[in-house]
């Protein structure tokens, strides 16, 4: 039977202790959107010593770039990004306070040890879902690098948003392990 | 000078015309759809699959996949929030010609207006300084031309973490069919949850480096439900199809029996010495148009 939980961010360390890979999250309360640029500028304020647009501490990060709110919508479609992309820059991100990250396919090796490190989970949205989860958005509203356009930082209130605990801060691994053998080939990776 | 002025009258009277501006129109009308509307060939795969899928977990995925495409139908909203890289095919009749602007002006200007009126997200970009066009352009515009008066546009946006995820490789003529299996197998097994499975696989053999991509991804543009007019191709294809399944990644890579929704093998002569093959894979997603004019 899969385990739910609602939770309200910010996420506190019981929260995160509470989860294990395969269980079910429904989150409300504020997420930050960041993707691939807004990473890059986030690590450059923090290597110059700068105050980043939004407070780390329990933060959970959305790794979104949503389209164009039409009119009489807060936001466009808002589905996940693949996270991979986001691993050296989450390490650093995890050893100042964020607790969560939302996204899309496999972690690398060393992320998911950072979320052991520092009591931090990865959550997986669904890819190819993003209208059907712009429903859970209540409001969107740019608060660093407008000029990134689709990838600028947005601050989400999420209502009851559905994730499931991919990698947990147990070193848990919910992704299924592609079956090599099953198709004649040799494991090359070990 | 008379007589060919007669020849040229002939010529011209020959030639179909069609205005840049229908063009225009018809495109901008076209990307609004196909990023609100999965084909129906896509739509009926998804259904069977997830009639058929025995994890829990992968029905739960195809479930919120299918109330997805019936809200987008339903909103307008975009299928997905990736809505790609604008690539086109278009097929030119050798008979007809563009009036009052350029063809490839034409098809870029109808993008650039559907992702803006259509709420589209413009995902193209510089690729070192990362900044942004602003309008999605410019498209990707493959040009042929065929016999016939007809102008047939075919539209894919085709999303990043799919096109990520594919891969091209110059294999070894003794690899044959065998090598060109297992890099694929390789290609999907490596990619994992990343592209959001299901997916669909193009693959291209043989031609040349350059032009290997160009097969797999026109091969994308395939109805799922049809079948390769060679009876050799189409069982590579069904093989493929059954081993990529077995790989057992599953519904957006949560494990099941649905990893793969069909694989389209489109196949040109090669070099003596080269065995090219490219795997476009394609998400779940698999949003495609055409219009003909």
């Amino acid at each position: 039977m899969t385990t739910e939980h609602r939770l309200s961010t910010p996420l506190s360390e019981s929260d995160i202790l509470g989860l294990q890979s395969g269980d079910v999250v429904f989150l409300t309360g504020v997420i930050y959107t960041a993707r691939d640029a807004a990473h890059k500028r986030l690590i450059q304020a923090l290597d110059r010593g700068e105050e980043l647009p939004f407070s780390l501490e329990g933060a959970v990060i959305y790794y979104v770039g949503p389209s164009p709110a039409p009119l009489g919508r807060v936001i466009g479609s808002a589905g996940p990004t693949t996270s991979y992309r986001m691993d050296g820059y989450a390490q650093r991100l995890h050893t100042l306070g964020l607790r969560a990250t939302i996204g899309k396919g496999g972690r690398s090796p060393e992320l998911r040890q950072a979320l052991q490190t520092h009591k931090a989970v990865y959550f997986g949205a669904t890819g190819g879902a993003g209208a059907l989860l712009s429903l859970c958005v209540k409001s969107a509203r740019v608060i660093a690098f407008p000029d990134l356009g689709p990838e600028a930082v947005r601050e989400l209130m999420v209502e009851n948003f559905p994730v499931l605990v991919i990698n947990d801060a147990y070193g848990g691994e919910l992704y299924a392990k592609p079956d090599l053998a099953a198709v004649g080939l040799r494991d090359l990776s070990s | 000078m008379a007589r060919q002025g007669v020849k040229l009258t002939i010529f011209k009277e020959n030639m179909r015309e069609i205005k840049a501006s229908d063009i225009r129109a018809r495109v901008a009308e076209m990307v609004i759809a196909a990023n609100r509307n999965l084909p129906h060939d896509v739509l009926e795969k998804l259904e069977a699959c997830a009639a058929k899928e025995s994890s829990a977990s992968g029905r739960e995925i195809f479930r919120q996949v299918l109330e997805n495409a019936k809200l987008a139908r339903d909103t307008g909203l975009p299928l997905c929030q990736d809505c790609g890289l604008a690539v086109f095919f278009v097929d030119l009749g050798q008979d007809c010609r563009v009036t009052g602007g350029g063809l490839k002006q034409a098809v870029t200007q109808g993008m650039v207006q559907g992702y803006e009126d259509g709420y589209l997200r413009k995902s193209s970009c510089d690729p070192l300084t990362r900044e942004n066009t602003g309008d999605n352009s410019p498209a990707v515009i493959h040009l042929d031309l065929v016999p016939g008066d007809a102008l047939k546009i075919s539209f894919m946006p085709k999303g990043g973490g799919a096109e990520n995820m594919s891969g091209v490789a110059m294999l070894s003529p003794a690899q044959g069919w065998e090598g060109v299996r297992d890099f694929a197998l390789r290609r999907v097994a490596e990619a994992g949850s990343n592209p959001c499975p299901p997916v669909i696989l193009g693959i291209g053999i043989g031609a040349t480096f350059d032009t290997v991509p160009i097969l797999a991804k026109k091969a994308l543009f395939r109805p799922l439900d049809d079948t390769h007019p060679d009876p050799k191709t189409a069982a590579g294809e069904q093989e493929l199809l059954s081993l990529v399944n077995k790989l057992g990644i599953g519904p957006m890579g949560l494990g099941g029996d649905t990893t793969c929704l069909g694989v389209k093998i489109n196949m040109a002569p090669c070099h003596l010495a080269c065995l090219p093959v490219a795997v476009n894979i394609q998400c779940h997603s698999a949003r495609r148009a055409e219009v003909v004019l």
